[in-house]
């Protein structure tokens, strides 16, 4: 334990990312090990500085499962974790243009990854196209936040996006 | 009333079961006759019995050859009782709605051996373990793996292992030990059980069946994870149990003396293999099935059949090799699925679908309802309380251990853990079935003395975990709040975003620096992408792999589905032809995409905006509810309309039913060449109506819905050349007479002008094809009368309309708006369509004022 906490110290501002995130320190240890791997230079920064640690960690925590019996004491902010958040990480990987909807040509670059070379463009556009229709209430053509949530209400997000992060 | 009706049905049973008697027992006694001649029970030796009766003096025209046929009739005619048995069942909901269709079929089972009893003072039929484990189980077995969840499968396959193996270990072991335990305190009184036995029996009644848990199940909607852990336990396990039974067996055949440290071992290695084996046979056979289906496309019609013959063969090798043969047939059937649906032709997938069903629900009947039957036997009942109460009581609480003690263990490393109502209901599932009676039945008298206080406890312990469970499953899971499985509706961004999940989570497990669940699954998907699918899947069927685009093809069809239907339902098709909406965004699509593609001509285009309004949901209904008001005026001045136009441009097709009788091609009138002109006769026409719209008339809107109409259908169509010629041709006609009318219309032809300018245009090169080769050349009736014509078959509809409907007028009358949707708002409607009706060709009416030019409107 002394080993742990010793090194907890080399975490900057490690109590507050426990907090906001909800990782234990044994967590927070692990990845921050895997941090330090992953960045190569030593400048505490990953993809060109725009990553560090904190965010790295913040970014990370989304996949945290949802734990259920967790005391209530960590109301007062939600955490990244929570349904909304990992809706809302899901989101914005879709939004590429960050304006807060996804349209048609969004949609089509997320589809033109995934789907490779089986399909052609008219199936993808196709595709993109009864997408956006069935999640799109207000008739904007394009999807909001709250359609994209309403539209994925029933899916156990919970489960599918949330990794088991080894202690 | 109710209670009236509840009688009235219970008699029906009644006499239907003295009606199955009155034969049964005839039969029983051919049966007698038959053991005493010593030849066996279940196997067929009636066959050449006939040909040996005494020298005939006289031909006879007609002899009773009941013996002939006994055997085979008998099977028939109890297969056909069994399954009365479940329509009598089915038939009241308000039965089965508290009581699992399984219990109610050994009740009735329980009815149908009491009458046998009566009428024989003996049980002459009864579930012998030949055709059991050889008729009656592989099918249900085939089933499962074929339709199990994969995915959900191989994602909780590790729980499902480890309750499958360990946990039917342990039940075997603790109930046996428990039980001799309990004999060595004298709790039994004097039974001529030995440890070995004892353990003999424990792994025998440690088997959850799974035709009893998916029965029950089934009817109680429990979440989708929990239904897969119990389910494929119960799969898995029952492999499981018999390979410990051949174990206990063997030790038990070589007696307690001879077992020592090396038999042990050899029995440990003989699990694995045994199970481990039977896995591999059927991964070998599943493996076959799929290269199979990778080139029946010329049998269509027996395809089906391959899947259940090497279902069947992968039981019967991993029987003959004394592997597992259920762990075989289920992987068989979980590997083959997808290939098998990939490669196999629409119609025979629904084939094999159905008909699996059909076997497995049938012989699960079947095994209900002769567990009920083989109770009704004296001899099987050998009463004693202690042995029978403890077993009882000891299944029931070291399975709650068992699976409490191991989920517990595994929530540990689940992502979700698994929680405890749901471990109780787990728990309680745990319903004992036929597959522990045929092993109870298999089991030697001679070296097992009591062998018959084994049989009536596992009977039992099948009437209590299935009856007594079965019916307090759905109040339990009810009072428990147990998670249920939602209903839920595909939705293609839902699957999208499902899809995106996994990538993101295989990078962000990688970013992380672990590896997981994800990692494997990617790499799996890898490997599968890599190696097996090209392998194993036709190149055509590859392209359908794809989750999302399955969905997409999967909510097409419905939707296309929905929209005939939505149309039939407010009796016409008519609500096609509402173009705003369609043209509305057609505009938009167009301008969009002239920016974007600036020289792909503007049809193209109308293809596009065609294709993305078929995705457009409310669409259809919208414009429906527009269109009804006007529907009924419109309807009918479209019905002239519409004859008229179908009479002018249908070809006559002369081959219907060609192949009525045929056994090996089902299809009506496929014909490559008619196929071939439709399509000539259709693209001339978009480019004639391409041509006008270049010339500043708007392009035509039929157009639009007509491809939007093509775009639906050919995805079937494209997918699977299954579709019968029933609606290809159907829908091919409706699609070129709009062709034709676009094109007439908007180069503004006068319309019966339209025959004449016609044919040279359209450059019909076949003669069959002709419109009008008849030797009563239609040309020289009017065209406006077409449609009285129509009923003396002088021109074909359409092949559905001819198959399916009586060619009365009236009912052309009301297909033609389902057929074929005009833009019928010109004068030529007539006033006098209750007399075209009742017209004869000899009665003409007056030639209708030429249709006004269109172009008036639309220029």
């Amino acid at each position: 334990m002394g080993s742990s906490s010793s090194s907890r110290n080399k975490i900057p501002n490690a109590q507050e990312l426990m907090d906001q995130t909800g990782f234990s320190s044994a967590h927070l240890l692990r990845l921050y090990d895997r941090f330090e791997c992953l960045d190569r230079d030593n400048r505490g920064y990953l993809r060109q500085d725009t990553v560090d640690f904190s965010s790295f960690v913040r970014i990370l925590a989304h996949f945290r499962p949802t734990d259920r019996n967790r005391n209530k004491e960590g109301t007062q902010q939600e955490l990244p974790n929570s349904r909304t958040r990992k809706l809302k990480f899901a989101f914005q990987l879709y939004d590429l243009d960050r304006d807060g909807k996804i349209s048609r040509e969004e949609l089509l670059q997320v589809l033109r990854a995934m789907l490779g070379l089986q399909v052609t463009e008219e199936q993808l556009q196709s595709i993109a196209e009864r997408a956006i229709q069935e999640a799109d209430l207000d008739k904007d053509d394009a999807i909001s936040f709250d359609e994209f949530k309403k539209s994925l209400e029933k899916v156990d997000i919970d489960t599918k996006m949330s990794i088991g992060f080894l202690k | 009333m109710a209670t009236l009706w509840r009688f009235t049905l219970f008699l029906c049973m009644l006499l239907m079961a003295c009606g199955g008697l009155s034969l049964a027992s005839e039969e029983a006694e051919t049966r007698n006759t038959q053991t005493e001649t010593g030849t066996g029970s279940s196997s067929n030796t009636t066959g050449g019995g006939g040909h040996e009766a005494a020298p005939i003096t006289t031909l006879p025209i007609v002899t009773w050859k009941w013996h002939h046929i006994s055997v085979q009739y008998l099977v028939a005619l109890w297969i056909l009782v069994c399954w009365l048995c479940k329509l009598i069942i089915e038939a009241n909901h308000s039965v089965t709605n508290y009581i699992p269709e399984s219990a109610l079929l050994i009740c009735s089972g329980f009815i149908l051996g009491g009458m046998i009893w009566g009428a024989d003072k003996m049980q002459t039929f009864s579930l012998s373990p030949t055709v059991f484990f050889y008729f009656l189980l592989p099918q249900i077995i085939l089933d499962s793996g074929y339709h199990m969840p994969n995915k959900l499968f191989f994602t909780n396959l590790g729980a499902i292992l480890i309750h499958a193996v360990i946990g039917t270990c342990w039940n075997a072991a603790s109930l046996g030990l428990s039980l001799w335990g309990c004999h060595m305190g004298g709790a039994m009184g004097d039974l001529d059980i030995g440890l070995l036995q004892y353990l003999l029996f424990g792994s025998l009644m440690a088997a959850v069946d799974p035709v009893a848990v998916l029965a029950v199940f089934d009817q109680v909607h429990v979440n989708e994870v929990l239904f897969i852990i119990v389910f494929g336990e119960s799969l898995l396990n029952d492999g499981v149990t018999v390979v410990l039974f051949n174990v206990f067996d063997a030790f038990v055949s070589l007696g307690g003396g001879r077992i020592n440290a090396a038999e042990i071992v050899k029995g440990i290695v003989s699990f694995f293999v045994v199970a481990f084996g039977g896995s591999l046979v059927g991964i070998a056979f599943g493996i076959l099935i799929a290269l199979l289906t990778r080139c029946t496309k010329n049998i269509q019609i027996i395809e089906p059949g391959f899947i259940f013959v090497m279902g069947y063969l992968s039981y019967l090798t991993a029987e003959m090799l004394s592997l597992s043969a259920i762990l075989s047939t289920t992987f068989c059937g979980v590997l083959c699925q997808k290939y098998v649906r990939a490669n196999m032709d629409e119609s025979s997938v629904q084939t094999v679908k159905y008909a699996m069903k059909v076997f497995a629900n049938g012989s699960e009947t079947i095994i209900f309802v002769f567990l009920g039957i083989s109770a009704i036997d004296k001899v099987i009942w050998v009463w004693n309380t202690g042995f029978i109460l403890l077993t009882l009581l000891f299944i029931f609480v070291y399975r709650f251990i068992g699976v409490f003690f191991l989920q517990w263990i595994l929530n540990r490393y689940r992502l979700v853990p698994i929680e405890l109502i749901d471990m109780v209901i787990m728990s309680y599932g745990g319903l004992r079935g036929a597959v522990a009676y045929g092993l109870a039945v298999l089991l030697d008298e001679n070296k097992i003395k009591e062998k018959n206080l084994m049989i009536c406890t596992t009977l039992i312990v099948v009437y209590f975990t299935v009856i007594l469970q079965g019916i307090t499953m759905k109040p339990l899971v009810m009072w428990l709040k147990v998670k249920r499985a939602e209903v839920t509706e595909v939705s293609l961004l839902e699957k999208m975003t499902n899809k995106m999940f996994n990538h993101t989570l295989v990078a962000i497990e990688d970013i992380s620096g672990q590896i997981g669940d994800n990692y494997f699954r990617s790499k799996w998907r890898h490997f599968e992408e890599k190696w097996m699918t090209p392998l194993l899947m036709k190149p055509s069927a590859r392209k359908k792999q794809d989750e999302v685009f399955d969905v997409f093809h999967q909510l097409n069809l419905k939707d296309a589905m929905e929209y005939v239907t939505e149309g039939e339902r407010s009796g016409s098709l008519e609500f096609v032809r509402n173009d705003s909406a369609i043209l509305d965004f057609k505009k938009k699509l167009e301008s969009e995409y002239t920016e974007v593609l600036p020289d792909i001509p503007p049809y193209m285009i109308n293809n596009h905006g065609a294709m993305f309004t078929m995705g457009r949901d409310p669409i259809p209904s919208v414009s429906l509810e527009m269109h009804e008001q006007t529907m009924k005026a419109m309807r009918e001045a479209e019905a002239v309309d519409a004859h008229h136009l179908l009479d002018q441009h249908l070809y006559k097709s002369r081959k219907q039913y060609r192949h009525g009788f045929s056994r090996s091609d089902f299809k009506i009138n496929r014909d490559e060449k008619e196929v071939q002109e439709i399509f000539q006769r259709t693209m001339r026409n978009r480019l004639e109506s391409f041509k006008s719209a270049k010339m500043g008339v708007s392009p035509p809107k039929t157009i639009v819905k007509h491809s939007k109409k093509e775009q639906q259908e050919k995805i079937p169509n494209g997918k699977s050349m299954s579709k019968t010629k029933l609606c290809h041709s159907g829908d091919e006609d409706f699609e070129f007479s709009e062709g034709d009318s676009a094109s007439g219309y908007d180069s503004s032809y006068p319309s019966f002008s339209m025959r004449a300018t016609y044919r040279p245009g359209a450059g019909i090169e076949n003669p069959a094809f002709m419109p009008d080769l008849d030797p009563m050349d239609l040309l020289q009736i009017p065209p406006w009368l077409a449609e009285s014509e129509l009923d003396s078959s002088m021109v074909a509809l359409s092949h559905r309309a001819q198959v399916g409907l009586p060619r009365t007028p009236s009912n052309l009358r009301r297909l033609a708006p389902l057929r074929i949707s005009t833009r019928s708002t010109d004068s030529f409607t007539l006033e006098n369509i209750p007399d075209t009706q009742q017209m004869d060709s000899d009665q003409l009416p007056p030639p209708p004022p030429p249709r006004p030019p269109r172009d008036d409107g639309y220029v």
